[in-house]
């Protein structure tokens, strides 16, 4: 019988053990958010599938038709998509995760399990509408009969990229959070300003080569860049490695610190909540 | 032998609270940035200040924030230390505010300690709500699942479970409704349904039969008395002492933060009764009260602070001459009850017995029946000869308590009407004159 020992400041060496024994925690709370947010509508699912769609169509017309935002070859909602496939990704995983912590007083309240499952939970929840849209980019793609190549098979490590930068400042804001309420307005002005200065509705290649590297310190764009090389055969130009290993530094910085401040506020929550 | 499993070394718990003049609930980043600005200004301020004042009282709280919050420090718990061993069925009795679900709060790792050390052997399953993490929009069904893991079930145990669950409900029907269509009985019938079924090797439970109907508080006590028998380790807190009385061996009293009392739980029980009972009236002025005076009762004081309902009650009293001699008297106590009810007349004069003249005298009056309910009772002493020569109302009170003169633990509603107790029993026999069945009151004094 393993002896457990409560005292003030302690910080538990059998933290991630215990995330290892409620594992399944993870998973029955990504299943509640998500059965509920189709209960009692009309059209249910196919609002999962409907709104990347939308976006897509959107894009496509402003930027493509009308702004004629240039696109190398590459059939331009294709490329569209493929940026906006982890910017949705990582928008709605960013928004979830902020509010989490506030969304699950009563649990925060009531019930003890290791509190990172939370935030982590509604990232995974965001991760079932991404694989959604990813389902519909590949009907995209036989649609316009452009199929990607092997870089594809490299998707699943920008996946967990994309992942990464969601879960960091998604953790860091949650626990902001529940102390100061400010950061519940933060999180919509990041996700609508990040949207612009993302390479999302155009590739990096628009950007003035002296700017690329400060550039890169959004950690989208890493991730953006990476699943338009993998899905549309190397993407717009040559691959900005040093912008990608800056981008992927700040998502490791970023899911530390998130981590880090998480975990030394943890104890506290139940009391300010 | 028991081991301990749960061993809490002097605990204490702080909370600090802001008084905020402007009446923000939640500190937002604006309040915080504008008093670290302002702060160093203020600092001067106070100090130019507090060189002009003289060893007065001091600004409430921190030196720092004189801006418009003042903080206080809340202690919720002080200095608690206590051992549990494997078995033990432990009840925290004590007011509202006094710390019991600080106390379990922190055993149950929700918050933190902010002095003090406990170190728990087993796994703890924590019941201190009914209905945590129930999502109104999902199903009964769902909500089994969800609930059940939140309270550290795997998925494969709330399975093999899950019919005996429904059964204890009574929901079987409502299984796929959503929740928020539930009544509010079905709704903590499922609730505790889930709890019911966590076998963890220590419990820990909070208030939670304070709901439901008859029939279900019937149906949590018999439950909770199957957990308690089952031989694991269960912290209980509760209002109800009949329930204490039955389901625990072990009690702790707290007050105000700290342990006032440990032992059995009968022994807690009267501790908690007694330090609410009301004051003995001593200091009365005998001369203004009702009657001719020429003697009165100068002291009235039960011998036990708290007797339980079938004991024989004993009140001491002392009488002084104060006027005219009387040769002959009679003495009367009267017992109300807590809404001035006359429950019993104990009249001398009932007996034959009449009490010489002295200067002074002392005595004792003693009674078994009727026997009393839980409560604080107020006796009223008299005495006279062929008038009334003192009418003290409200001599003293009588506290009995909670611990009930029957075998089992019933619902309320079996002890709620009647002024009194009494020792009865019932029985019944069939048709052929067989002898069916029957209840006996096993226990008098």
């Amino acid at each position: 019988m393993q002896q457990l020992v409560i005292e003030a400041g302690r910080s538990e060496k059998n933290y991630w053990t215990d995330l290892w024994r409620y594992r399944e925690l993870f998973y029955i709370l990504a299943w509640r958010d998500i059965s509920v947010r189709y209960k009692q509508t009309a059209i249910g699912v196919i609002w999962a599938v409907l709104r990347p769609f939308l976006a897509m169509l959107i894009f496509t017309v402003v930027f493509g038709r009308l702004a004629k935002m240039p696109s190398n070859g590459i059939p331009y909602p294709i490329l569209v998509f493929a940026a906006m496939l982890p910017w949705q990704f990582f928008a709605t995983a960013l928004s979830e995760a902020g509010l989490s912590m506030v969304a699950n007083t009563n649990l925060v309240s009531k019930v003890y399990f290791p509190r990172l499952i939370i935030p982590a939970g509604a990232v995974i929840t965001s991760l079932v509408d991404f694989a959604v849209s990813a389902v519909l980019l590949a009907f995209l793609m036989i649609g316009f009969n452009y199929l990607p190549d092997w870089r594809v098979l490299t998707l699943p490590f920008f996946t967990v990229l994309a992942f990464l930068a969601a879960l960091g400042p998604g953790i860091l804001i949650t626990a902001l959070n529940v102390k100061y309420r400010d950061f519940r307005l933060v999180v919509p002005f990041i996700v609508q300003f990040g949207l612009f200065i993302s390479p999302v509705g155009f590739s990096i290649d628009v950007i003035p080569e002296q700017w690329k590297l400060l550039y890169s310190l959004n950690p989208m764009v890493g991730v953006i860049d990476g699943f338009r090389w993998a899905l549309c055969r190397g993407g717009t130009g040559d691959f900005y490695m040093p912008g990608f290993i800056l981008s992927l530094t700040v998502t490791v910085l970023l899911l530390m610190l998130g981590v880090w401040y998480f975990r030394k506020t943890e104890k506290g929550f139940a009391d300010v909540i | 032998m028991s081991e301990t499993v749960i061993s809490i070394e002097n605990v204490s718990k702080k909370y600090t609270l802001r008084h905020k003049k402007n009446g923000e609930a939640y500190t937002t980043l604006r309040d915080v940035i504008a008093r670290q600005a302002a702060a160093p200004f203020k600092a001067f301020a106070q100090k130019v200040s507090s060189k002009s004042r003289s060893n007065g009282s001091h600004p409430k709280g921190s030196g720092s924030s004189y801006s418009q919050n003042s903080v206080e420090e809340f202690w919720a718990l002080k200095g608690v230390s206590l051992e549990i061993k494997q078995g033990d069925v432990i009840g925290f009795i004590g007011r509202n505010g006094a710390g019991k679900s600080t106390l379990l709060k922190i055993l149950s790792r929700i918050t933190e300690p902010t002095e003090g050390r406990i170190t728990i052997s087993g796994r703890v399953a924590s019941l201190l709500e009914v209905g945590t993490g129930f999502h109104q929009e999902l199903t009964g069904r769902e909500n089994v699942y969800l609930n059940g893991a939140i309270l550290g079930m795997s998925r494969a145990e709330i399975k093999a479970k899950f019919d005996e669950i429904v059964a204890f409900a009574a929901v079987e029907q409502f299984l796929d409704t959503p929740v928020k269509r539930y009544s509010s009985g079905m709704y903590v019938r499922l609730a505790f349904a889930v709890a019911a079924h966590l076998e963890p090797e220590i419990l820990i439970v909070d208030e939670v039969l304070a709901v439901g109907d008859v029939e279900f508080q019937k149906k949590c006590l018999g439950k909770m008395q199957d957990v308690a028998t089952s031989g694991r380790t269960v912290l209980f807190v509760s209002h109800n002492m009949q329930a204490i009385s039955v389901l625990c061996n072990r009690g702790v009293f707290l007050r105000s933060g700290s342990v006032q009392y440990v032992g059995s739980a009968k022994e807690t029980i009267d501790k908690y009764i007694d330090s609410y009972a009301q004051a003995d009236g001593q200091h009365d002025n005998p001369d203004r009260r009702y009657g001719s005076g020429e003697y009165r009762y100068t002291l009235a004081a039960p011998e036990q602070p708290v007797y339980e309902g079938t004991d024989e009650k004993v009140i001491n009293f002392e009488i002084e001459r104060r006027g005219k001699l009387v040769g002959r008297m009679w003495l009367c106590a009267l017992i109300r009850d807590a809404k001035g009810v006359v429950l019993a007349q104990y009249d001398s004069r009932l007996l034959g017995f009449w009490l010489e003249d002295s200067p002074r005298l002392k005595g004792q009056i003693r009674f078994t029946t009727p026997w009393l309910k839980p409560g604080s009772y107020r006796v009223d002493l008299s005495l006279g000869a062929a008038w009334t020569m003192d009418y003290w109302e409200g001599a003293c009170s009588l506290t009995i308590s909670p611990v009930l003169p029957y075998p089992t633990s019933a619902v309320p509603d079996a002890s709620a009407h009647g002024l009194v107790f009494g020792d009865f029993s019932w029985e019944a026999s069939d048709a052929n004159d067989e002898f069916v069945s029957g209840g006996i009151v096993a226990n008098s004094n």
